[in-house]
């Protein structure tokens, strides 16, 4: 161990027994716990204060943090510099990587030297079209798909080896996770696009937002035929709707979000709109987690980090011990 | 032609059918192109595959055709240029996130492959572009890559026949090394 200006730096630990990573989310979900995840909307800022404290009020409630990658195209601090900042403060992160913007040497590297920062969690993501940001006329990357990306970390985990097939000597051990959009078309797909992620390598999944229950449900159904909630951790992705023309906003300019009328049509009516997006995204959650198959719920609530812990507090799904573990009805 | 591209994934089942054949008569052609150089051959070739798959797919010669395992949908039409399935932003009706005008290549392509004989290969985990490939005919290099499988294998087989009986010798080419020459195959007799 080479000592460093500040002493042996620690070594890069073992992974436990039936674990891939030994991250704590990894760990939870495993043991069966009810899974919360959040993520933190990533600061216009080079302070590490800011990311420590959008990330505050996310601790006490969550199991893991989602650092964003550029979403929505819009540029940001690095998902690898939020990551490796809170990882090294105690938080367990999932490092979210996009293939808009890094070709496969980029980002094979950034994840050694992710997995060398303390993270143990990687969300890989195709990533939005560069039109959708604040940058258009950017390069669009795209040298991976999130499938591709899923095998090629699965391999320099498992395998040990980069796509080159030179050796890692010290392989990265990672939690692998891939998003999936339940609510948008091609319906009668998306549950055989999960398949083969989990096929690629995904060991959790973490779902776009849901607000069409009905239309979930029948995608669990699939997905509990083809057993893939066996084979991989399914968190249902929800959030709270802050008004009724944000909603309208949100449904036509960014990219595979489905709000069913109604739900926008309640907010509408509603005295107070931001109280009842809250009220709806708890009973969301009260909804989803009786769903067999669901093995957690990952929170997005872009800017309002503050509303995360009372939702996840009134939904009642703090502590909560896996319930229904995959049994099809 | 974004036309044409339409009407063949809706008749992926004919295009599979079609490339099937040509696939046979390519690696038929095998000993033909060889003795040609398959160098030569190569832009020819390349040139006709992307007049004609350009007309029918707007294929963009990636050099490492997927159309079989994408329901006849070329992927590389996708603005993201996905190979493994449609990007979580398909608009509702089937439309692209990123060119709203046009469908969603993922779309076509999982519909095409509900037609298709063996349409279940587009759960099959597709690698990354290979970037030095651009260009150069898929055609040729699946065809030729076949034929040498076929080959090798053949030459396996005369090899273990070779070997287990040398009697067999005389009617086995030379190329089967290991098994010792009777006196007789060399034209002399025992003495
Ligand atoms: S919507 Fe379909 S064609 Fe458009 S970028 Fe996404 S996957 Fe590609």
């Amino acid at each position: 161990m080479t000592e460093t200006l500040f002493g042996a730096p620690p070594r890069y630990p073992d992974v436990p027994d039936g674990q891939v990573s030994g991250s704590r989310l990894e760990k939870a979900l495993r043991a069966g716990k009810f899974v919360i995840t959040s993520e933190l909307n990533p600061p216009d800022s080079a302070d590490p204060d800011d990311v420590y404290q959008a990330a505050q009020p996310l601790g006490e409630v969550v199991d893991a943090i989602n650092a964003t990658d550029a979403s929505g195209a819009n540029c940001h601090m690095s998902s690898l510099g939020i990551s490796a900042l809170l990882s090294q403060s105690g938080y367990d992160v999932v490092y979210q990587v996009s293939c808009r913007d890094r070709n496969r040497i980029a980002i094979q590297g950034d994840v050694l030297g992710a997995a060398a920062l303390g993270v143990r969690n990687v969300l890989c993501l195709t990533g939005d079209g560069v039109g959708a940001g604040d940058q258009p006329g950017a390069k669009p990357v795209f040298d991976f798909d999130s499938i591709s990306l899923l095998r090629t970390l699965r391999t320099m985990r498992d395998q040990g080896v980069f796509l080159s097939g030179r050796k890692i000597t010290r392989p990265p051990k990672l939690f692998l996770g891939a998003a999936e959009n339940p609510c948008v078309t091609p319906h009668e797909w998306r549950p055989e696009r999960l398949a083969k992620k989990v096929e690629a390598g995904a060991d959790f999944i973490q779902t776009n937002y849901i607000y069409d229950v009905p239309l979930f449900e029948k995608f669990m159904a699939r997905v509990r035929d083809l057993g893939l909630d066996k084979r991989a951790f399914i968190l249902a992705g929800v959030g709270p709707i802050a008004s009724a023309k944000a909603a309208r906003w949100i449904r036509s300019n960014v990219p595979g979000i489905h709000i069913p009328d109604a739900v926008i049509d309640r907010v509408e009516q509603a005295e107070k709109p931001a109280e009842e997006g809250k009220r709806i995204c708890v009973e969301l959650i009260q909804q989803i987690r009786d769903i067999a198959g669901v093995a957690g719920i990952h929170v997005m609530a872009y800017r309002k980090e503050h509303l995360v812990s009372e939702i996840i507090r009134e939904a009642g799904v703090l502590q909560m011990g896996r319930r229904k573990i995959a049994q099809p009805t | 032609m974004y036309r044409i591209r339409l009407f063949a994934t809706r008749h992926a089942r004919a295009f599979e059918w079609l490339y099937a054949g040509l696939e046979r008569v390519m690696i038929a052609a095998d000993p033909v192109f060889r003795r040609i150089g398959y160098q030569r051959i190569e832009r020819p070739v390349a040139l006709i595959e992307r007049a004609a798959k350009g007309l029918l797919f707007d294929c963009k010669m990636c050099g490492q055709c997927a159309l079989s395992s994408t329901g006849m949908s070329c992927p590389m039409n996708c603005p993201k240029t996905l190979r493994n399935g449609p990007c979580g932003g398909v608009r509702p009706g089937g439309y692209c996130e990123v060119k709203p005008q046009m469908k969603c290549v993922w779309v076509l392509a999982w519909d095409g492959a509900s037609r298709m004989k063996n349409g279940d290969r587009i759960g099959e985990v597709l690698p990354p572009v290979d970037h030095t490939l651009k260009g150069s005919s898929a055609w040729l290099r699946v065809s030729r890559e076949k034929a040498a499988n076929l080959r090798s294998a053949t030459e396996a087989a005369r090899t273990v026949v070779a070997q287990s009986f040398p009697a067999a010798r005389r009617n086995e080419p030379s190329t089967a090394p290991l098994a010792p020459e009777p006196p007789a195959a060399q034209g002399r007799t025992e003495a």
